[in-house]
């Protein structure tokens, strides 16, 4: 059935309608709503005046997209609000996390699960979480390369991208180790001596993860310091220049997208 | 830093460097005779300044930059990868007494690696006393106890001793070796590594690792994965860290 034009609705009778307010009343007069209103008008403004922000947040919040930008295209900041998610978590779980490995990491992730309120909630946010993230950076990272979104002049952005993968994999590698269960430690054990393989660098390699020959004492603090200080930064400010090569590139259409076709010049007799 | 001398007149000129320089640019400019403030219309820079003060001051603040970041970033680095280049002291640790071990059969003990770190410092060493009829190769270190680390070669995973088999078996990726410790199916690339022993009046003591190629010839440690035959001593040589 086609779309019928809707007409538009009849004007109400002269007596039904609202008396339009009159000068000096009501109008003029501020609610406790419209003072709110004004306060945050008023606060958001002393910030602008001082810092041009409206200008960064429209350039970056109101941009043109493609026509034919899809579900695909959600795929980025779902990874980041992952990693949001996993930054959150791991703040607080770091509140009662020991990276001692006499005992008191895995006597301390015990705890957190079983005694914490809320604690097996929030580790578990974390820890599937980490799972979720690695699958969506591969499902952006695909969709990108299908879609040949990485493509001229987008190249810094995927070679960007493909730092962050590696960056978001150190990031499993190393917080795999903090649980230090038997699962983990030997996890980390067999991931240290696939780094060992590599030729020439490769032994001095494990050295450096491990601090020393075998595994020790450092160790886990060390690794410790790379899943939640040294990685989470470096992840955080390439995140940000992710996003600003997205907002000053734009995004590019899906490839079935076809152009617009350009309508003929007719030369017609008059 | 003017020039001592006065700018000599073009034709003038023996020096061919400054010669092309000279003929290139136009008459008015010829009295300019540095190569960096030629030509280039900076204010301010006197004629023959090799180095304008703009140019001297934005090198200084480099410089200083440079100096400030290297004087924070430069130690940290080391105090991340010191570890690397230090070599550990090996200690000998007593694991039992001499009619403890048959020379047929292994008996497992378990060795502490690092103090202080609760399992995760320790391994397990199959011992066995030393048997001419099993331990018949050419390169076999006669040491009177033989130790074989459980630690598989493969990738680092703990092997187990299998009586019935007579195998040391590894529970992660198939590992399999025979009662020397020598490959016999599976990824590992060397025999698993052992210790050195001693005996002490009545006691036995198990010294530091080293580890074996094919024909039992020993080795500094290597971490598993890493291949001792032929090439593969030179591409995977021993860290500091590991080294006797």
């Amino acid at each position: 059935m086609p779309k019928l034009p809707k007409l538009p609705a009849p004007p109400l009778p002269a007596p039904l309608q609202e008396p339009p307010p009159r000068p000096g009343e009501g109008n003029g007069k501020a609610g406790p709503l419209d003072a709110a209103a004004e306060a945050g008008i008023t606060v958001v403004d002393w910030i602008d005046e001082r810092t041009s922000l409206s200008g960064a947040a429209r350039w970056m919040m109101f941009r043109k997209v493609p026509k034919g930008t899809n579900w695909f295209y959600t795929l980025g900041s779902a990874t980041m609000f992952a990693f949001l998610n996993q930054a959150v978590t791991g703040v607080f779980l770091a509140m009662y996390y020991r990276p001692e490995p006499s005992g008191g990491a895995y006597e301390s992730v015990r705890y957190i699960t079983n005694q914490v309120f809320l604690g097996q909630f929030v580790r578990g946010m974390h820890k599937w979480g980490s799972s979720v993230m690695v699958v969506l950076v591969f499902l952006h990272m695909g969709r990108t390369f299908f879609f040949g979104a990485y493509k001229y002049p987008r190249e810094l952005n995927w070679v960007i991208g493909v730092v962050l993968l590696i960056l978001t994999m150190t990031m499993a590698f190393t917080g795999y180790l903090l649980p230090f269960d038997q699962r983990a430690f030997w996890a980390t054990t067999v991931g240290v001596n696939i780094n060992g393989t590599g030729p020439l660098l490769g032994p001095y390699l494990s050295d450096f993860l491990l601090g020393g020959a075998e595994f020790n004492a450092t160790t886990l603090s060390r690794f410790y310091a790379i899943h939640m200080l040294l990685v989470p930064g470096l992840i955080a400010a390439l995140i940000g220049a992710h996003l600003y090569l997205v907002a000053k590139l734009g995004t590019t259409a899906p490839p079935w997208q076809k152009a617009h076709k350009r309508v003929e010049l007719r030369e017609t007799e008059v | 830093m003017r020039c001592a001398q006065a700018p000599p007149r073009c034709r003038r000129r023996a020096d061919s460097r400054l010669d092309i320089v000279c003929r290139s640019v136009p008459d008015k400019r010829a009295k300019n005779t540095s190569k960096y403030t030629l030509d280039r219309g900076i204010p301010g820079a006197f004629e023959g300044e090799t180095v304008t003060r703009r140019r001297f001051m934005t090198g200084s603040a480099h410089a200083a930059g440079a100096i400030a970041t290297s004087a924070f970033a430069l130690p940290a680095l080391g105090f991340a990868i010191g570890p690397v280049f230090k070599s550990t002291p090996h200690h000998w640790e007593v694991v039992g007494t001499t009619d403890q071990f048959p020379d047929n059969n292994y008996v497992p003990v378990v060795l502490t690696l690092v103090a202080n770190l609760g399992e995760a410092g320790k391994t397990t060493v199959y011992m066995r006393k030393f048997n001419p009829e099993i331990d018949t190769d050419r390169y076999d270190l006669h040491t009177p106890y033989i130790a074989i680390s459980d630690r598989c070669v493969h990738l680092g995973c703990p092997v187990r001793w299998v009586d019935a088999s007579e195998r040391f078996i590894c529970p992660c990726h198939g590992g399999v070796y025979d009662i020397v410790g020598k490959r016999v199916s599976g990824p590992p690339v060397r025999p698993l590594d052992r210790f050195y022993t001693r005996v002490n009046g009545e006691k036995v003591e198990v010294g530091p690792r080293f580890s074996v190629n094919s024909q039992l010839r020993h080795f500094s440690p290597r971490l598993p994965g890493e291949p001792v035959d032929g090439i593969g001593q030179y591409l995977y040589p021993s860290t500091p860290g590991a080294k006797l």
